[in-house]
């Protein structure tokens, strides 16, 4: 066996260079490094035009007219087309991938939100392209913005004329037993009840989106694009544009992160193709920040109403939630077509609630469109978010330990597959276990010691806790689909002579470092050097079709679709092997990554002496060559967990929080890479640390976007952000063929509530409850004076 | 800009990682995209505002500049560094090292500015408190990876930069080529 390479590996190296489970270094950082990756904006093609957007000041107008005389005046300037001009060419609107709606292209009769895309310019340069934008004339007429939902739901302004329906409500979903639920509130020993907000925040990745679009000679296009699921952009751009899809070739290079922000088709996409259709010739269309933060996915804007019922021991009864939900100006939310509100019946989170009911309302606001999956299984950030500050609010009123409740009301560790009261089968867990190592490992007691010390004094630190469950890994296709295309994927690889080879998969990593974990997986399952299998993914001519890297689906479902390719291949191996070995196939076994004969440990050969025979001397009756692809349907969802504590410092006179210490312990099953997970934990807890307490994108009532770049979307630096403390306990996945669950999103889903949790802890001597996100220093501080001010007039 | 000064060129020489690069440039024109129209596209852009670092390159090679923040004709006679100058694949600067060690990046977009940042402390102060790393980074967003690892990338590079005078490979090729390569070349 060759396996004398393990240069790139950090950790132990015990079980050499094929395993999972090893820190392996990633393969494709040395690009990264030395300026050598390949991101969009990095292609340049001859020709190449650039295009820059014309956008909407206003959040609500009719276009009486939009005059492009003067932009095509400008040198260099080739064209401007306008929302009226796509009609004409039966493009003026792009199917969302929600399917229960539509998006304008560029604004035709009237624009629905601030920056909404009105006219593209193409040109020679950017220069000129962005001059001759400043010259495209629209004479608007203002009309009144609507900028909440609660604003929205009167339909005293209906927004969206184009459709049937004269009502700014979207839809209405429903799960669970609502009679049931409402009569287990009504006899519930114990009640509480809270409005709690999930702002409407943005992924805002470093790398803005943009794509190169070109026609080939043959008239092919070549479609290069900030794309987190090049596979269904290929089928949505034939949908769109009539191009058989064949004749199209999606190519999403290395990518600056996403998020969630890269998986919806934008208008500008369109656009650029379309200029590439007419003008022949390479277009390039880069988003500023301002664009990205303005008309590009955001994510969340829940209102939740919270509803727990208990009995006084503390034991959960019954949860109601109510959402109203703004959408925007189109719904163009990611969701799985039969999930609305996506994976939000996650509610009843790591609880075991008897009964439960959640109903939705989502509306049309003029605001930007989106409801993206920002770092989370749709919609299960906002899910678990309202339950876990539930949980604590309702520890508050019971004067009980939040950690005590949430051990009481666990789904125990031996009722899994566990069947929630909305409707998923949990796959496995272990959540006491998981909060009790978390609370070993902070020192749970003494902080608790420490805070009533402090509260002795009048010091305010609080200690929240977090024990959330995800449901990721979109999903089984009897329930899950895109446009219609179900949510399996895929994996083709193939052995090489030597023993090298390549991995396929229809995921596309954003920084996640798939051609590390692929690699590992392939090389755990056949033995061979994680460092010479090459994982290539996001070119829709070579790679085999698959839903994309969102929702933390990669590991479940593709990682699943790896392992199980491998195995295809591995008993394709085996029978080669038998002929190596002069054995039957029968009488062969695969045995520390070698092919033995059974009762015979001396008569072995390795996968790299099989893949060679397989070009060389395969055998009579055996097909040539090593390789397999297969799609891979998950039969569930992966549940993983963890259990997060924060410990945070209020000062109470000027608002100010500090994160002492934050532990993350995550349970997300089997674990390919420890380095990479806990790079994924550190990134997510990052995010979710700045959506408790800096990133929002809120409007003014006029509809004005208030965050339009990163001098006011603030995102966190080196330092405010905390030091992370992390840990784990796996519980394999029972389903998934190698126990994994993903983790990418956990950090992000689990951690604002701690934050939030950990200062309404703070703050619980001047009786504050709650306090929406961000907690800025403003609102803390607003907080703790209308709570003193209350004390002091009572 | 009126429409009359629209494609208005001059021309501008640029000395990047020890090579000239002469280009007819619009005077609006921003560094970065000067740099990145020579082909070295390690310099990226990630907003309009100066906000993220993602551009950052040193300046006569110890001053760290938001190249999106300075037109490309203020960079004549100045010595440019980029991503580019401070190592290359097999040849890595300790920095980079340390990144890939320690796991200091994940969608690499604003590593190259990290690293030139990096560089340009360790410059100034060759053996800094982590706090001193946060704060001399905070100019520098990173989405991925929430920095405690790029803080670790960080001081083990300096550590490495402090320990190592450089191989005998550097010193050889430092002498045939008057290139200090060790610590990135334009000095």
């Amino acid at each position: 066996m060759s396996t004398d390479t393990n240069s790139s590996g950090n950790g132990s190296g015990e079980k050499q260079c094929y395993s999972v489970g090893r820190s392996m270094k990633r393969k494709e950082d040395p690009r990264f490094l030395t300026g050598n990756g390949n991101y969009v904006d990095d292609i340049r093609l001859p020709g190449m035009l650039s295009m820059v957007i014309v956008h909407s000041p206003y959040p609500h107008a009719r276009i009486r007219s939009i005059d492009k005389t003067a932009a095509l005046a400008v040198p260099g300037v080739k064209a401007v087309i306008t929302g009226e001009d796509l009609v004409a060419a039966n493009l003026g609107w792009l199917p969302t991938f929600h399917g229960f709606d539509k998006q304008m292209v560029l604004a035709v009769g009237k624009v629905l939100f601030q920056h909404q895309e009105v006219a593209a310019v193409f040109a020679d340069t950017r220069e000129a392209a962005l001059d001759a934008a400043e010259l495209v004339e629209v004479d608007y007429d203002p009309l009144d913005p609507v900028t909440t939902p609660f604003d929205a739901m009167k339909d005293e302004v209906i927004l969206r004329d184009d459709r049937d329906h004269k009502t700014n409500h979207i839809y209405h979903w429903e799960s669970g037993d609502r009679s049931g639920t409402d009569a287990a509130l009504d006899g519930a020993e114990i009640t509480v009840n809270e409005r709690v907000y999930a702002p409407r925040c943005h992924p805002a990745p470093l790398e803005p989106c943009g794509c190169v679009a070109q026609f080939d000679a043959m008239g092919r296009l070549h479609f290069h694009v900030t794309s987190q699921a090049p596979h269904v952009y290929r089928t949505a751009i034939s949908l769109v544009t009539g191009i058989p899809e064949d004749k199209i070739r999606v190519i999403a290079p290395d990518i600056g992160g996403g998020f969630g922000n890269k998986v919806p088709v934008y208008p500008g996409y369109v656009c650029a193709i379309v200029g590439a259709l007419i003008l022949k010739t390479p277009v390039k269309w880069i988003e500023t920040r301002t664009e990205n933060l303005t008309t590009t996915g955001f994510a969340r804007d829940y209102h939740m109403d919270v509803t727990i019922g208990a009995n006084k021991d503390g034991t959960v009864t019954a949860l109601k939630v109510r959402t109203v939900a703004d959408h925007g100006a189109f719904d163009a939310a990611a969701d799985p077509t039969q999930y609305p509100a996506g994976m939000f019946g996650i509610v009843t989170g790591s609880y075991d609630f008897p009964v439960a009911f959640t109903e939705l309302d989502a509306y049309f606001t003029n605001k930007a469109p989106g409801g993206v999956a920002y770092r989370c299984s749709f919609r299960v950030t906002e899910a678990s978010y309202a339950i876990e500050r539930g949980m604590d609010i309702l520890a508050r009123k019971l004067d009980m330990d939040p950690a005590d409740l949430r051990r009481k009301n666990f789904v125990h560790k031996d009722a899994f597959p566990y069947q929630s009261a909305l409707g998923f089968t949990y796959d496995s867990g272990d959540y006491a276990g998981t909060l009790d190592k978390a609370l070993t490992q902070i020192g749970y007691a003494e902080l608790r010691k420490e805070q009533a010390e402090k509260r002795a004094r009048g010091e305010y630190m609080g200690i929240g806790i977090s024990t959330f469950t995800e449901v990721v890994g979109a999903g089984p296709s009897k329930h899950f689909d895109i446009l219609g295309i179900k949510m399996f994927d895929s994996a083709e690889i193939r052995i090489h002579p030597t023993g090298t080879g390549i991995v396929r998969a229809g995921t596309k990593s954003q920084g996640q470092g798939h051609e590390t974990t692929w690699a590992q997986i392939v090389s755990e399952e056949l033995g061979l050097d994680a460092e010479n299998i090459l994982v290539e993914e996001g070119d829709t001519d070579t790679a085999p079709y698959g839903l994309g890297t969102y929702a933390s689906r990669s590991t479940p479902v593709a990682g699943a679709a790896i392992a199980l390719a491998a195995r295809r291949v591995r008993e394709k191996a085996k029978k080669v092997a038998a002929h190596l070995l002069e054995a039957s196939p029968d009488d062969i076994e695969w045995t520390d990554h070698t092919f033995q004969v059974m009762g015979a440990p001396d008569r072995s050969v390795t996968m790299k002496d099989v893949a060679f025979a397989a070009y060389t001397n395969p055998g009579d009756g055996n097909e040539p060559g090593l390789e397999a692809s297969l799609y891979y349907d998950p039969p569930n969802m992966t549940f993983p967990h963890g259990a997060y504590i924060a410990v945070v410092d209020v000062d109470a006179d000027t608002g100010e929080v500090k994160v002492r210490r934050f532990l993350a312990v995550d349970d997300c099953g089997t674990v390919i890479n420890p380095m990479i997970v806990e790079g994924q934990v550190h990134g997510g807890l990052t995010e979710g640390f700045a959506i408790a307490f800096m990133q929002e994108i809120p409007y003014d009532e006029q509809g004005n976007n208030l965050a339009p770049n990163f001098m006011e979307y603030l995102i966190p630096t080196a330092v405010e952000s905390p030091v992370w403390e992390t840990g784990s306990t796996v519980t394999p996945s029972p389903h998934h063929p190698i126990g994994a669950k993903g983790v990418g999103e956990s950090p992000n889903v689990g951690s604002p509530a701690a934050f939030v949790n950990a200062v309404m802890d703070a703050l619980a001597p001047l009786g504050v409850t709650h306090i929406d996100m961000p907690l800025t220093r403003e609102k803390v501080w607003r907080a703790v004076r209308d709570a003193r001010g209350a004390a002091a007039s009572d | 800009m009126t429409t009359a000064e629209t494609g208005a060129k001059t021309t501008v020489t640029l000395t990047i990682n020890g090579q000239t690069h002469t280009q007819s440039i619009e005077p609006r024109t921003l560094l970065a995209y000067a740099i990145r129209d020579t082909g070295l596209k390690g310099t990226h852009v990630g907003c309009d505002s100066s906000s993220c670092g993602c551009c950052v390159v040193l300046l006569d090679g110890d001053t760290p500049v938001k190249s999106c923040t300075m037109f490309a004709v203020q960079a004549e006679g100045r010595a440019i560094t980029t991503v580019e100058g401070l190592g290359a694949p097999g040849n890595l600067h300790p920095l980079q090292q340390a990144f890939w060690d320690q796991h200091g990046l994940q969608c690499g977009y604003c590593t190259p500015g990290m690293l030139m940042t990096a560089k340009a402390m360790l410059e100034h102060n060759p053996d800094p408190t982590d706090q001193e790393v946060r704060e001399f980074l905070g100019g520098n967003l990173c989405r991925c990876t929430g920095y405690n690892n790029i803080v670790k990338a960080v001081q083990q590079a300096a550590r490495v930069m402090r320990e190592d005078q450089g191989s005998p490979l550097d010193a050889l090729t430092a002498a045939a080529t008057g290139q200090d390569t060790a610590t990135g070349g334009a000095q």
